[in-house]
């Protein structure tokens, strides 16, 4: 990074042609037109162009790559499926971007032992599917059409089935990596406790800057023998969400649970026309799955805790087809934000579940105060909100306005207790919130992770950590690094 | 061997932190201590200069029992944490053996206890040092999966936080996994926050007895593929006989456990169901643990089961072990055996943890470990460590 080279130094020094040698012509780009394809990831008002993309098609070419990128002295990004929503996957304006959706083959489905070995450009629904109809995979982030796995392993990716079935991070037994000087090691593996540290599941969730995982190996687990699905209308947010609380209290353990408020109700029977009433503060979804004895006793227990709390009504999913149309209206929802407004911005702040009806409250006095919607669909059961707030470009300083009311949205989720990002990740996009959420000491605790993979920090510039750090040499005498001695960087 | 310098039991992070600063400064060994009950796993390495004792760090600074999580301090007992949990219906999934205080087993079959008077049983800064676990494993995960958020104190004097107390974050790396089962070589834990779950209402298991390793093995396998969400499946063999375990909960256990009787029957296993069933496991969790023999942890796949059962028969071992999971612990009299147990299940791990201190000083207890993966651990410990101060050369690699 000391000397950052541009798309035709890069070419100059060769950097082009060896890209070429590794991968094939067809499978580095170089052209303007091509380049702008990857020059953003689904957070689509970041976006850098990158000088340079290459597509590796095999884990040995990654190496290659890599390696190249190395002794030129070159950092790199590497890109999944580019639906993150942090600008994860943002191009460094002087470093390659590294494609790997052309390593998407499935290694090995072992049934027997509950694991599939993928290359990380695999997407995530291909792995449920690779083991149907007897398992599936729960992490179930809604790109899984088409995310990959290793954009999933890459952020932690989460879904609606987190509170009871946990996170990618859950469910990744071992890695094949990449560092970021060309190194391969192999952590973690099918089996489980192989000694040494847990190495796995400090890469899972470093969001692309401590290497690249070129194989991934999964544990799946059997599909539930029942599913129960039931959505109920109330005319308060704070009647759904002390519901949830009874649900959580009696012991029941949704395999989904999520609220809709009044605007997205609105916005998405418009788009989908599932049946939900116009007229009610917030529906809760609640999915039941697991033994069928389970479901039949605890169906019953959530439906009455429901009645008990004054609910409107409760539909219960008569059939798959049914459950397909509920899920219809809370799947749509981002997308049906468009008739509200030609534009918003998606959060992801968690905050403790008790204090739901709080936040969700002052979210209301914040988006009053600042004249833009704000739509509420969350997964209730882990306190993962995901307000949209709605605002129109064309109007001078609305959209401005808008990214100014998510950040206090942000923060006051943080003053609640809660966490910046649920499952988005911090990217570029909430790396300035991270001081906020982490002292300096804690964020130093990071950066000795970062340069134990990767000590020149090649990986992912720029990403996650609020302020440039520098890693030092372990060991060795001290030197004063050039950034350094421009006042650009500390070193700790 | 030498004698160990100084003991001291800081009451704060702050003090934690400042011990550290002068350990540094003076180049002293520092070993962490909470229960005392696993300070014996490891590489043997020379006593340390200065052992930190967790005992005043004992608070359960919160139960959030509407958000199922908690903070702990280090030197909580995890029996005194899961009383104050149980009033609100709640666990933390993790049940090793020694956190009651009760039991471990000898080589008879009998429990008998380990510990001096006073005893109180495993902390919760001991068990995400080791990872150590229990049954419930095969349900809600290891340590890690139950860990949110860690304070760590690291050997230059800081004191740094990773995670959050919200069941779901992302944000930062994710240091708590790291810190999990790093035996005290990366720094000293000093509070962790945790993800509790519902405790089950009811409880029953269902056991299948046979003489045939292979029966033992296909009645696991099945059971662990099936759509049943047990809270624990469990084997068990000991001189020729062995006996398979799945701990139903929830509202309906019993029924759950009835309806497999006939799976287990068509393996030809002896099947029963039993309501009472907390001695069950707890004798399951007492095997993990002994006295006066040789303990090997082994991480294979599931489908080797039946391998590892014979195995551990042939070399005249008891076994326990995880069947989805794939982890068991088979406990030799002597350390005779574990080359051979080491060569016939090559390449699976076996690491060696209850053992008289010459047979860790004579075997490497960690065995044998990929040298490029050790060169990236290496990395890491010299990042958080780099004074090689904290445990050194207890862990795996000589770390």
């Amino acid at each position: 990074m000391l000397h950052p080279l541009t798309g035709a130094e890069m070419d100059a020094r060769g950097l082009v042609a060896d890209f070429e040698r590794i991968c094939g012509e067809a499978h580095v780009l170089t052209d303007r037109d091509q380049l702008r394809t990857y020059e953003s990831d689904a957070l689509a008002h970041y976006a850098v162009l990158p000088p340079v993309v290459v597509l590796p098609g095999t884990a040995d070419e990654v190496r290659e790559v890599v390696r190249a990128c190395h002794e030129a002295g070159v950092p790199w990004v590497a890109r999944g499926a580019g639906t993150g929503l942090s600008g994860g996957a943002l191009p460094a304006e002087d470093g390659v971007l590294i494609a790997l959706s052309r390593l998407r083959r499935i290694l090995e489905v072992d049934l027997e032992n509950q694991r599939v070995v993928v290359e990380p450009g695999v997407t995530n629904l291909e792995v449920s599917k690779a083991v149907s109809p007897t398992h599936f995979f729960p992490p179930d982030p809604s790109s899984q059409i088409v995310c990959t796995i290793g954009g999933n392993v890459a952020e932690n990716s989460g879904g609606a089935h987190c509170f009871k079935y946990g996170f990618t991070t859950n469910y990744v037994t071992g890695l094949e990596l990449v560092l970021p000087d060309g190194d391969v090691v192999r952590t973690g593996g099918k089996e489980l406790d192989r000694p040494g540290y847990d190495l796995v599941g400090a890469f899972v969730g470093s969001e692309g800057t401590l290497g690249i995982a070129t194989e991934i190996v999964l544990r799946v687990v059997p599909v539930p023998e029942d599913v129960r699905t039931l959505v109920a209308y109330f005319e308060t947010m704070e009647q759904a969400g002390q519901t949830v609380s009874d649900v959580v209290a009696a012991g029941v353990v949704p395999g989904a649970i999520e609220i809709m408020d009044r605007l997205s109700i609105k916005a998405t029977e418009e788009a989908t026309g599932a049946g939900y009433p116009l007229d009610v503060g917030a529906a809760l979804i609640v999915e039941l799955d697991g033994p069928e004895a389970e479901c039949d006793r605890r169906f019953d227990e959530v439906a009455r805790l429901c009645e008990r709390r004054g609910t409107r009504g409760v539909r219960i999913a008569r059939d798959e087809a049914e459950r397909q149309l509920i899920w219809k209206a809370r799947k749509a929802a981002f997308a049906a934000m468009g008739r509200l407004a030609p534009s918003y911005y998606v959060q992801d702040s968690v905050i403790p579940r008790t204090r739901l009806a709080e936040v969700l409250g002052r979210i209301d006095e914040l988006a009053d105060e600042y004249g833009c919607p704000v739509a509420n669909v969350f997964h209730a059961g882990d306190g993962n909100l995901h307000p949209l707030v709605g605002y129109d470009a064309r109007n001078p300083g609305e959209a401005a306005r808008a990214e100014e009311l998510a950040g206090r949205i942000v923060l006051a989720c943080l003053d609640a207790g809660g966490s910046i990002t649920g499952e988005h990740g911090v990217g570029v996009d909430k790396k300035h919130y991270m001081p906020r959420m982490f002292s300096d000491e804690d964020l130093a605790a990071f950066q000795r992770l970062r340069c134990a993979f990767d000590p020149e920090q090649r990986a992912n510039p720029g990403k996650v950590m609020p302020t440039p750090r520098l890693c030092g040499e372990v060991p060795g005498p001290y030197r004063q690094h050039p950034l350094e001695a421009a006042g650009v960087a500390e070193r700790f | 061997m030498a004698q160990l310098l100084r003991t001291e039991a800081p009451a704060s992070p702050e003090a934690v932190a400042a011990l550290l600063r002068e350990a540094k400064g003076d180049g002293l060994r520092v070993r962490v201590r909470g229960g005392g009950t696993k300070l014996g796993w490891g590489a043997v390495v020379p006593e340390p200069d200065l052992e930190l004792s967790t005992s005043r760090l004992d608070r359960i600074v919160e139960h959030n029992a509407g958000d199922l999580t908690a903070v702990l301090e280090a030197g909580v007992r995890l029996a005194e944490a899961q009383a104050a949990f149980a009033e609100a219906g709640q666990m933390l999934a993790l049940d090793p053996p020694l956190a009651t205080g009760s039991e471990a087993s000898s080589r008879d079959g009998g429990l008998a206890p380990t510990c001096p008077p006073g005893f109180a049983g495993a902390t919760i800064g001991g068990i995400v040092a080791t990872a150590d676990a229990g049954p419930l494993r095969h349900r809600y995960g290891a340590v890690r999966d139950l860990l949110l958020g860690i304070t760590v104190a690291l050997s230059d004097g800081t004191v740094a936080t990773a995670g959050g107390k919200v069941i779901k974050n992302v944000a930062g790396y994710d240091l708590a996994k790291l810190f999990a089962g790093s035996f005290g070589t990366l720094g000293v834990i000093l509070r962790v926050v945790v993800r509790l779950h519902p405790r089950p209402r009811t409880s029953a298991t269902l056991a299948g007895e046979t003489d045939d390793p292979g029966a033992l093995a296909r009645a696991a396998s099945h059971l662990a593929r099936a759509p049943l969400e047990l809270e624990a499946l469990d084997v068990r063999w000991a001189a020729g006989s062995g006996t398979l375990l799945a701990r139903f909960g929830g509202v309906s256990a019993e029924t759950q456990a009835r309806r497999r009787v006939g799976a287990l029957a068509e393996e030809g296993l002896a099947a029963s169901v039993e309501t009472e069933d907390e001695t069950v496991w707890e004798t399951q969790r007492a095997a993990q643990r002994s006295t006066d023999g040789v303990v090997v942890r082994v991480s294979a796949l599931p489908t080797e089961l039946e391998r590892v059962v014979w195995t551990a028969d042939r070399l005249g071992a008891s076994l326990v072990g995880r069947a989805a999971a794939g982890v068991s612990w088979l406990t030799l009299a002597d350390a005779e055996p574990v080359d051979e147990l080491r060569a016939v299940l090559a390449p699976f791990p076996c690491v060696v943890l209850d053992a008289p201190v010459e047979v860790r000083d004579r075997i490497d207890p960690w065995g044998a470990v990929d040298e490029a993966e050790l060169r990236l651990m290496r990395r890491v410990k010299e990042r958080f460590d780099p004074a090689h101060i904290l445990n050194p050369g207890v862990f795996v690699g000589g770390i």
